[in-house]
């Protein structure tokens, strides 16, 4: 019997190194994203929109067409992509701070809308690249570089979810939330993930993929600790799960 | 029988993989890659089922399974 | 044959001209004096198979804009002065990615909320930036119905030609008043090429259009490179009409809206025996400083008129090089009227 190759890189993914942080997720969601696309050969017809962060550089990664938006303006960007060119299949992939604080509007806008387009939402609880401070999602008690004294309520309010949000939505076709903190989890987000773009592919609305994400720089705790505080910490407070799902009978 | 291929170069030793290795065929070793990171090492001695969790876990796809 | 002319509103006339540009996707958020537009637009758009959408803000607008252009169709927004300071930050990533787009500005007057009369206090931000870094709108400033419809035709191809935003700045009166108007559609559109443009890739390699440069010297040589279009523009598309200015000893300078009012004073000034012309440029940028320079050399004094404190007149003094430069302003609230700017031409029109 013969050797197979099973598992490999997948085609949409170029063949460059990322340069995330040592254990950061964003590269596997950067594998899961690609692999969706590679499973309905979807490359030639993708656009991709990236955003303001960690995640800018998603054309040196993604063999893809990107348009890159200013901070937070992905959703609005990729509306006029689509609305343009209906036959492409269109994706953002953004962080907390750029789609839940900046760019809430036209996120929810855009869900509201029922763009036939898919966001792929990254909640790590903090900014990354401009070095650690709070973010929409920050959890409470947890210590940023701008919430010193740990996240107060009194103060900042409470950490926003934004897949229960944009489930409320009837524009909204399909909203899960992710994460890869075991093997039956990394499976549910790999499903998830390609279930969005089954959705787009199948003109349904909007989809939305929020993956509950480590920093384990600007969380000062190495690869490990971090997946475990993303199991332990923040899974209590944003549950996993598929919060809407749409129907194709439920399409008016 | 299964077998994976770690890339020295693009492993920054983070040890996602070693974590979900249901074999713990997999440990950081001591040598460091151009990058300057301790790389992960894998111990090929049979039983490795192909699950190709490390694969699915591992932050910058640096492993490819063989089965 | 009889040309047939039809009395239209300004804002219309830049929606028609739109939809005779080949114009299929509108973005837009609905603000006074200038809703005309997208309201036209709301409903020929779909007819022609093109797309209107009702964005939730301008900051929206202006991102779907920028989507939708990318990927190499044509298609615009407008507003008025507050909404067009929101799309500020778009405007910045767009001409810093260099994706064609029109741009209409039916100002009104500021600063904040100020009120919905006519005004060019928008001047500066439209023609020295407006958003962040180093970069230029082409400006086009109509001061009629039927140059807001050919104007906005052309504002579509020379986007296309310099991959880069055009703005046509109006106000409140020249986007409200209602002219004949001959709608006569460009026979054919010029194709630019367009190896830039998002069209998912299929037998090519990617494609990215993006304003973010962070490796060694990469951005220097982008900024350079947008100098360079914007010298060529300098070269290339300078756009004015003169009115009687060859013998003249004093030329008004003055543009869109205000421009119409100078008209009838000079003719005020010339039945009066006085030898006063005008200038009116039609691009602020690029902006005709040669011409106006040539005009200073030959010993000609300019007198600036605008609906504002004093914007162009810095232009136009730099185009003077030294030579005397009086101006007349008028801040939002009440448009001069013609008499007033004759009695200010009585006053400085030079003796012998």
């Amino acid at each position: 019997m013969s050797e197979k190759k099973i598992f490999s890189r997948p085609k949409t993914l170029k063949d460059a190194p990322f340069h995330f942080c040592p254990g950061c997720h964003h590269g596997i969601a950067h594998r899961m994203v690609a692999e969706a696309i590679d499973k309905y050969s979807l490359r030639e017809k993708t656009i991709g929109v990236a955003s303001v962060g960690c995640s800018v550089f998603l054309y040196d990664y993604f063999d893809v067409d990107v348009i890159e938006a200013p901070h937070g303006r992905a959703a609005a960007v990729a509306t006029g992509v689509k609305r343009a060119r209906k036959d492409k299949i269109v994706f953002s992939y953004q962080g907390d701070g750029d789609l839940a604080s900046i760019g809430i509007a036209e996120t929810v806008h855009t869900a509201n809308r029922g763009e036939n387009i898919t966001i792929i939402f990254i909640n790590n609880t903090v900014y990354g690249m401009t070095g650690g401070q709070l973010a929409p999602t920050t959890l409470l008690g947890q210590k940023t570089t701008t919430s010193p004294y740990g996240r107060d309520f009194m103060q900042d309010g409470y950490p926003i979810r934004m897949t229960e949000i944009l489930a409320t939505l009837e524009g909204t076709a399909f909203a899960a939330r992710v994460a890869f903190t075991t093997p039956k989890n990394i499976n549910m987000a790999k499903k998830a993930i390609e279930k969005a773009f089954q959705f787009q592919k199948e003109e349904m609305g909007f989809t939305f993929v929020e993956i509950l994400s480590a920093c384990p720089t600007n969380w000062g705790l190495n690869s490990i600790d971090s997946m475990k505080r993303v199991e332990e910490e923040m899974i209590p407070y944003f549950p996993l799960g598929i919060f809407k799902e749409r129907k194709a009978a439920d399409v008016l | 029988m299964a077998r994976i291929e770690i890339n020295q170069s693009l492993c920054k030793g983070c040890a996602l993989c070693t974590l979900l290795c249901p074999e713990e065929l997999i440990k950081i070793g001591n040598q460091i890659n151009e990058n300057g990171y301790f790389y992960a090492v894998f111990t090929e001695n049979g039983s490795c089922k192909g699950c190709a969790l490390c694969a699915k876990i591992c932050p910058d796809v640096a492993i490819e399974v063989w089965k | 044959m009889t040309e047939t002319r039809d009395l239209v509103k300004g804002n219309e006339a830049v929606a028609m001209g739109a939809i005779d540009a080949g114009c299929l996707y509108y973005f837009g958020y609905p603000i006074t004096p200038q809703s005309d537009i997208p309201e036209y637009l709301s409903y020929h758009l779909p007819k022609v198979g093109g797309e209107f959408v009702q964005a939730e803000s301008e900051v929206a607008a202006i991102n779907m804009l920028m989507g939708a252009a990318s990927t190499g169709i044509r298609a615009m927004t407008s507003s008025s002065s507050p909404g067009i300071s929101l799309m500020q930050e778009g405007i910045s990533y767009i001409a810093g990615s260099e994706i064609p787009t029109v741009i209409v500005n039916m100002s009104r007057s500021g600063p904040g909320l100020g009120g919905i009369a006519p005004s060019q206090g928008d001047y500066f931000q439209a023609v020295k930036g407006g958003g962040h870094g180093d970069y230029h709108l082409l400006v086009l400033a109509p001061n009629s119905v039927q140059e807001l419809y050919d104007l906005t035709i052309l504002a579509f191809e020379l986007a296309e030609k310099y991959r880069n935003p055009v703005m046509i700045l109006g106000d409140a009166m020249i986007g409200q008043m209602k002219e004949p108007l001959l709608r006569e559609p460009p026979g054919e559109i010029h194709e630019y090429p367009k190896e830039w443009a998002l069209t998912g890739a299929k037998g090519r390699p990617q494609r990215v259009l993006k304003s973010l440069y962070l490796k060694d010297g990469e951005l220097t040589a982008h900024n350079w490179k947008l100098h360079q279009k914007y010298e060529t523009m300098k070269e290339s598309e300078i756009r004015f009409e003169e009115l009687m200015t060859e013998d003249a000893d004093l030329i008004l300078v003055a543009f869109g809206s205000a421009a119409r009012i100078s008209r009838t004073s000079v003719m005020m000034a010339r039945e009066a025996g006085m030898r006063v012309g005008l200038f009116r440029p039609i691009t602020l940028f690029p902006f005709p400083e040669p011409q106006l320079t040539a005009m200073a050399k030959a010993g000609k004094r300019f007198f600036v008129v605008e609906l504002n404190t004093g914007q162009m007149l810095e232009d136009v003094k730099i185009s003077a090089q030294g030579n005397q430069v009086d101006f007349f302003g008028k801040p939002p609230g009440a448009l001069p009227t013609p008499e007033e700017i004759f009695e200010e031409i009585k006053k400085i029109y030079p003796e012998s």
